[in-house]
């Protein structure tokens, strides 16, 4: 194969993408392969879009990017059964949380135009079906029944990345560390997005939800406004499913029913259904990132940070495609793409944010694991309100009174101490 | 809105052979058949004790690969160009 490849890269996400652009940007000949008819098509994201690193490969964000709405308020809601307590951090007017409602099938597919036009060859609707190995070095792909050869392979084929598995690389999925969420693109006009979520023509909001509502299971809910749309979710472990016995589909249409949800997505039209899953075990379910010959980048190395306040996996992804990248950059002036020269690439990773963040919140999965963050808690936060709020003719109790009334029957003392401090600890 | 209207919004590319395959024996014999539940396009049916799949409706999310531990799915994604596109995701 003398007509091989300086790169090949697996998936046209986030991560692909910017590992794919920088590197064709280089002038380095690049071949990423997708999967999908377009970049985006098999993809879909809760989801919000921060700036940070995105910024860095393309200096002029937030402009000529395919961006929903900037977000200028942040909502998190504690959902029980019949009502919820919001804590609504509102920016109107400013950008000051930086970050941008998407839809991937618009956003990765500018993304993918993107390398296209520094030079890269986008080949979509190609499936990489396996890796070529010889002498356990990875020397190529083999996509369409055609093997193609490079440098090196950098697999950013998502959560379920087959080519890392076949290195031998593959994340460690399993129920308690995986999680399934599934979504509806609700239609609006904008007027009436503006008008339920409070916010200015153009803005946006992003609105997590703790608890679901008639469960207690380890997950949570979202609505993301877009410019003439809602996205609307909810994210759940699939250990959480499996022991209640649960379809991730009928929390969804529990959570859209919600008094306090309902109203929002009202009269709107869902124009389209989708499911992904989401690494969620971080750095305890981390491969090895390379071998010879190849790297693992995004999702497929589970650089996924779960704080219980978001699921952030974008800006990893991105992140770890400019490392990659760089590695990449590197290992080519050297000659050298054996393991020893790109191990450099988790160097770079564990020097970066990436690395810090999914270290220093390693604890937070045992944490979100606790059954009373999805039910105890919001019940308790939304008793609490209400009691505080309810003027019933009867003689007021101070605060520390009806705290205690409410604690009753859901959370002990002790667990409240305890919690307290697992939570300082983790998250 | 049922489960088939649902799937009914998204398109698909239907390929003409599944890319996900079921081990009769070992379905059959598995005794949480978590399939059935954790499918989110409801692809798994119970029929006459075991284990059925259509993969048309899928979402190609990988759930099921997860949570059999029996050994009896042959999971994959579509061929080259089939399978689910997102217009919005």
């Amino acid at each position: 194969m003398d007509d091989k490849f300086d790169a090949i890269i697996v998936g046209a996400g986030p991560a692909g993408c910017t590992a794919a652009y920088l590197l064709a940007k280089e002038g380095l000949e690049v071949l990423l392969v997708e999967r999908g008819n377009y970049a985006g098509s098999k993809n879909m994201t809760g989801g919000v879009l921060y700036g940070p690193v995105l910024s860095r490969v393309f200096p002029d964000f937030p402009l000529n990017i395919p961006l929903e709405r900037p977000i200028s308020r942040h909502v998190l809601t504690f959902l029980s059964a019949s009502s919820a307590v919001s804590l609504d951090a509102n920016a109107a007017g400013t950008e000051i949380h930086n970050g941008y409602s998407i839809l991937r099938a618009k956003f990765d597919r500018w993304f993918a135009k993107q390398v296209e036009d520094a030079g890269g060859i986008v080949a979509t609707g190609l499936l990489a079906e396996d890796l070529v190995m010889v002498d356990n070095r990875v020397t190529g792909i083999v996509a369409g029944g055609d093997e193609m050869g490079a440098e090196v392979v950098i697999a950013a084929d998502g959560v379920n990345s087959l080519m890392a598995q076949k290195a031998g690389l593959g994340v460690r999925l399993a129920p308690h560390n995986v999680n399934q969420g599934v979504k509806e693109v609700i239609k609006l006009p904008p007027e009436v997005i503006e008008d339920r979520f409070n916010v200015a023509p153009g803005e946006g909001a992003a609105v997590h939800y703790l608890g679901i509502g008639t469960e207690g299971v380890h997950g949570g809910g979202f609505l993301y406004t877009n410019k003439e749309s809602i996205s609307v979710g909810v994210v759940v472990q699939l250990k959480a499913l499996m022991e209640h016995n649960l379809r991730a589909i009928d929390l969804l249409e529990s959570f859209k029913g919600h008094p306090a949800v309902k109203p929002l997505i009202k009269s709107g039209t869902t124009v389209e259904y989708s499911a992904h899953l989401v690494p969620a075990g971080g750095r305890d379910m981390m491969p090895r990132l390379c071998t010879d010959g190849m790297l693992v980048a995004g999702d497929a190395g589970a650089m996924v940070l779960a704080t219980g306040r978001a699921l952030e996996g974008i800006n990893y992804a991105m992140a770890s495609g400019m490392a990659a990248a760089e590695t990449v950059k590197q290992a080519r002036q050297k000659g050298d793409y054996s393991r020893q020269s790109l191990v450099q690439y988790e160097a770079m990773l564990a020097d970066s944010f990436v690395f810090k963040d999914l270290e220093n919140f390693r604890s937070a999965a045992g944490f979100l694991d606790n059954p009373r963050l999805y039910r105890a808690y919001p019940d308790l936060v939304c008793g609490l309100a209400n009691k505080i709020f309810e003027v019933d003719g009867q003689p007021k109790k101070k605060v520390w009174q009806v705290v205690r009334g409410e604690l009753k029957g859901r959370v002990s003392l002790w667990q409240l101490i305890k919690d307290g401090l697992a939570a300082r600890k983790s998250v | 809105m049922n489960m088939e209207e649902r799937l009914a919004l998204n398109k698909y590319d239907v390929d003409n052979q599944a890319h996900i395959r079921l081990e009769d024996g070992k379905c059959r014999e598995c005794s949480h058949k978590a399939c059935l539940i954790i499918c989110p396009a409801e692809c798994f049916k119970l029929r006459e004790g075991t284990v059925s799949f259509a993969y048309e409706g899928c979402l190609e999310c990988g759930s099921c690969r997860v949570v059999c531990n029996e050994g009896g799915l042959d999971w994959s994604y579509p061929r080259s160009g089939f399978g689910v596109s997102y217009e919005y995701g």
